[in-house]
């Protein structure tokens, strides 16, 4: 299996392809046929994926199973997974099964569809296991080809607005990242990841139309990539995009886009910017930091005031996004740990809370919070799990929320105590967001004439939360889990990173003498 | 003298073909032959660019030095004339329908070929201004082809009038260059081109050379031409436009910057930057308001001239061959985005508002899909071709100390993506309606739009070694 990293990101391409080629009609088999051809594709990715799991060495920080091949313009197809990247390929490919289970009630265009998310699977695979620079970007971008389809085509009334927005406000921040790209090619001369790693790039500090850059060009390079990943995650104040994206997406849409797309940020940022331009990214930490507090505390806030439920997750979403960058930007074990674990485990849980969403909006064909109230006297699996989710989501010990939260503000008490305290606050705001909005969706009397017959979750849909249930609890009691193999490749990332800053101190030290 | 024929054969045949063409057009005095003259100009064109394409080796010059075939010559031979035959081809029937193939028209496609192949292949100022005046005289004509519409009247008299005064601007800058140069030659011209001794004359003369030849590529700010030649022209007419000719103008350009002032680059190079950025923002921006697809797409080849010009204005061999494959991505998007246009009618009468294509993909999901991979592909997202066309460019501003060049190019690059995504916006999202486009079942454009859209996703792969001919043509160039 030489090339299994490869096998597993196209065998959803492959079948979107056939189906592409091979399926016609319009009618009831040929939906039944769509839905399941993609089940068994991504039921497959997932099952080869289990592969890479299972060959990748933990101990090892290199990258491993790695391919290459030469491609155009010098570049290299190369693709390798190590500590950060391999689970966000597991989390990928273990929530396209449950996302295309989700959908099964789709029957407008079903075979468009189902290949827009198998298509969407493909490229996101990619991010995650390119190591090359343009390869990345390809994948990267042609990400939002079909995302911009599935919530213009089968989105929500407002879909032209939010999918425009979404395909524009992403493409102008990963534009600049481009052309820092093609500097570091120059600079570099190689657009190999692995090389591009112990590359270091220039940070004399020069004069830009007569500002003093401190860190040079690590300091630019790191705001081009900035810009695109900051857009991605998103962070305050450039997150404007996702409610609306996350709104008018369909319910598989908005998991996709809640579990995976976003956490291609954060993977940018400890891929690229924080071990390619330490420098840069010492000199941008605090600011990064604070954007991050604000961002917990602001969007918590605006959170709290939502009607809409799919609007409140969203914005739930940036908040804990928050807690990542800052995880990440104090550059210190705990802190990078905890981002990753906390990028792993929101995958499941607002994944899990937009299925939440989903399941009864199929009902009642609304997501107002004031058109719910008292589900739990119909509803009492889907009560019990909403609740789980609602808890994992503020963060309760013992589900994998917790984890996260906590290391990163262990890590960021160690930084910058100022902005552990006001990060911290966030922690209470979100348990008064969710708690509230949980109270006002299930608990309470019954009283609204049209939930009376509403039904509870059907098989389909318990047996689509039961992975997702084991998980959040897993990592919850059992964080090791998640650490043990991100650990080693996190401890190789700080102390490359400490070891950059310590040299280019020196290097300015004696300049200065 | 006959190794200087044997040097320009290929033009002489073409020639030749066009002008017995044009003797027996004349005799028969029939337009019924026109279709079979279509296929034959097509047939005759290939055959030369697959000639010329495998058979030519090293640099020849003829003439001397009026007449220069080297591989860079014959890249841009081949693109030109495989880009005519394919429009040619693609146009027949949308022509012959609307009772406007006349035997003429295949000939003068053939003569303004010859035009264009004397303008990559000039070596000296008189043989750029024959090739070029060639070139556009049999242009100005067809685009006036429609003798009863006022607006393919008025796009041929305006497209005339506008180019008469592009062709006097260069022509006086020629005559500025020969002045203070004194010699029209290209490699003469260059000894005297120097940078830091170029006299203001010589500078003027460049200037002005520089302002005819943006006109020709359609560069802001002398593109306003552009739109109206293309709403008014006969659509198979502006699809020629929009490919062979600017692929001519553009080497033509590269040949004039490289071989006469190639000793001068940052005398013009900041000339080009600032034409390519203009082009690029006005191209993206102007594009945000048009409901017409023919005019949209004049100012779509406007931003995508833009691109090609940054390569250009590096001034380097990367920048020549950036350009290069560029032009040849743009030209195959084209092609393919042409033949979607022929495509569209309604009622047997072509359509040209982008509105007509509401929910076009439920009606022919496999053409909309091509269509949808080609605006990809324009508006240059990954993975399709034209990123990675845009990406060359990007590359070679970069190294020639551009950066400011790339960062605005991928920022209009964003804007325009906008108009892309409309399109796709009315193919995709929109409202249901009862009475949709016809049904146009023409295997020969369904043909050009399925092959152009595979090659823009397929061609990531190794670009079916275009690459590697450009990089070969464009050391030639610039050495």
């Amino acid at each position: 299996m030489d090339n299994i990293l490869s096998i597993v990101t196209f065998i959803p391409a492959v079948a979107a392809l056939i189906m592409a080629l091979f399926l016609r009609g319009d009618d009831e088999a040929a939906r039944k046929n769509a839905k399941w051809i993609a089940m068994f594709a991504t039921s497959a990715t997932f099952l080869a994926s289990l592969f890479i799991l299972s060959g990748f060495d933990s101990s090892n920080t290199e990258f491993q199973m790695v391919e290459q091949a030469s491609w155009l313009m010098g570049l290299q197809y190369k693709m390798g997974v190590d500590g950060i990247s391999i689970l966000f390929v597991m989390l990928t490919t273990f929530m396209m099964p449950l996302v295309i289970a989700a959908s099964w009630n789709v029957e407008v265009r079903v075979k468009e569809y189902m290949i827009a998310f198998l298509m969407l699977e493909t490229l996101m695979l990619g991010v995650f296991m390119a190591l090359d620079l343009v390869l990345f970007y390809v994948f990267f971008e042609a990400g939002l080809i079909p995302m911009f389809l599935i919530v213009g085509i089968w989105g929500g009334a407002n879909r032209i607005y939010a999918s425009f927005k979404f395909f524009l406000y992403t493409l102008l921040g990963s534009v600049l990242m481009l052309v820092a790209m093609v500097g570091m090619y120059a600079d570099a001369g190689t657009t190999d990841i692995a090389k591009l790693l112990v590359h270091e790039f220039s940070y004399g500090s020069f004069e830009l139309l007569g500002v003093q850059v401190v860190g040079g060009m690590q300091t630019l390079m790191f705001l081009a990539f900035f810009a695109s990943f900051a857009v991605k995650m998103p962070m305050w104040p450039v997150h404007t995009w996702l409610p609306d994206a996350h709104v008018q997406a369909p319910t598989a849409g908005s998991v996709v886009l809640a579990a995976i797309l976003l956490k291609m940020g954060g993977y940018g940022f400890l891929r690229f910017s924080l071990p390619m331009f330490p420098v840069g990214s010492d000199v941008l930490a605090p600011m990064v930091l604070w954007m991050s507090a604000i961002a917990i505390v602001y969007t918590s806030l605006v959170a709290l005031v939502q009607e809409d439920m799919k609007k409140l997750i969203a914005y739930s979403s940036v908040a804990h996004m928050g807690f990542v960058t800052m995880g990440i930007f104090t550059a210190n074990q705990q802190g990078i740990d905890g981002a990753i674990f906390q990028m792993i485990s929101h995958g499941f849980i607002s994944g899990a809370l937009f299925l939440c969403v989903g399941v009864i909006y199929d009902r009642m064909h609304t997501r107002d919070i004031d058109a719910y109230g008292g589900l739990v006297n119909r509803m009492p699996a889907f009560a019990l799990i909403f609740m789980l989710f609602t808890m994992a989501n503020v963060g309760l010990p013992g589900t994998s929320g917790f984890v996260g939260e906590f290391l990163t503000l262990v890590a960021i008490f160690q930084v910058n105590t100022w902005v552990a305290a006001v990060a911290t606050t966030g922690v209470i705001f979100s348990a008064a967001y969710a708690l509230w909005l949980y109270r006002r969706v299930v608990m309470g009397d019954l009283i609204k004439e049209s939930l009376k017959t509403i039904s509870d979750m059907t098989t389909r849909e318990r047996a689509i939360f039961a992975p997702l249930i084991v998980m959040t609890i897993l990592l919850g009691v059992y964080p090791a889990l998640v650490l043990d193999i991100i650990g080693p490749s996190v401890t190789a990332l700080v102390t490359n990173y400490d070891k950059a800053l310590a040299a280019a101190d020196a290097v300015t030290q004696v300049a200065s003498q | 003298m006959s190794a200087d024929l044997s040097i320009i054969l290929p033009e002489i045949l073409l020639s030749l073909f066009a002008i017995f063409a044009l003797l027996g057009g004349v005799y028969t005095g029939k337009d019924g032959v026109a279709s079979t003259l279509v296929w034959m100009t097509s047939a005759v064109m290939i055959v030369l660019a697959a000639w010329i394409g495998l058979s030519g080796e090293g640099t020849n010059v003829a003439f001397n030095g009026m007449f220069v075939d080297d591989g860079f010559a014959r890249f841009s031979k081949v693109v030109v004339l495989l880009s005519a035959a394919a429009v040619l081809i693609m146009g027949e029937g949308y022509m012959r329908t609307r009772g406007l193939l006349r035997f003429e028209y295949p000939i003068l496609i053939a003569l303004s070929a010859v035009g264009m192949m004397m303008m990559v292949s000039a070596g000296d100022l008189m043989s750029l201004y024959m090739g070029l005046e060639l070139q556009s005289l049999a242009l100005y004509v067809v685009a006036s082809l429609r003798r009863d519409s006022v607006k393919s009247t008025e796009a041929g008299l305006k497209y005339f009038v506008l180019g008469a005064l592009s062709s006097g601007l260069l022509l006086y800058g020629a005559s500025l260059v020969y002045g203070y140069a004194g010699t029209t030659v290209f490699s003469g011209i260059i000894q005297t081109a120097v940078h830091g001794e170029v006299s203001l004359g010589l500078l003027f003369g460049l200037i002005f050379l520089i302002s005819g030849l943006a006109f020709k590529v359609s560069a802001v700010p002398f593109h306003m031409w552009t739109p109206d030649v293309y709403e008014g022209a006969p659509t198979p007419v502006t699809a020629f436009f929009a490919t062979a000719p600017k692929m001519a103008a553009m080497c033509l350009f590269a040949r004039v910057m490289h071989d006469a002032f190639g000793g001068a680059v940052a005398d013009w190079q900041q000339i080009v930057a600032l034409l390519s950025l203009l082009s690029m923002f006005l191209g993206a921006v102007a594009a945000i308001g048009q409901t017409n697809i023919k005019r949209l797409m004049a100012y779509s080849s406007i931003a995508h001239m833009g691109y090609a010009l940054m390569g250009l204005a590096a001034g380097t061999v990367l920048g020549v061959e950036a350009m290069l494959v560029y032009m040849a991505i743009y030209i195959t998007m084209n092609i393919g985005t042409f033949a979607f246009i022929l495509l569209m009618e309604k009622d047997g009468q072509p359509v040209t508002d982008i509105a007509s294509l509401n929910m076009y993909a439920i009606a022919q999901p496999g053409r909309a899909f091509a269509m949808l991979v080609l605006l990809f592909s324009l508006a240059g997202v990954p993975p399709m071709l034209g990123f990675f066309g845009k990406l060359y460019v990007l590359r070679a501003a970069y190294d020639a100390g551009l950066a400011w060049l790339a960062i605005a190019g991928v920022i209009a690059s964003v804007i325009g993506a906008f108009y892309y995504l409309r399109i796709v916006f009315y193919m995709y999202f929109g409202e249901e309606q009862a009475d949709g486009l016809d049904v146009n079942k023409s295997p020969i454009l369904w043909g050009f739009l399925m092959a152009s859209a595979a090659i823009m996703v397929f061609g990531i792969i190794n670009m079916f070694g275009v690459e590697a001919a450009a990089t070969a043509a464009a050391a030639t160039l610039v050495n």
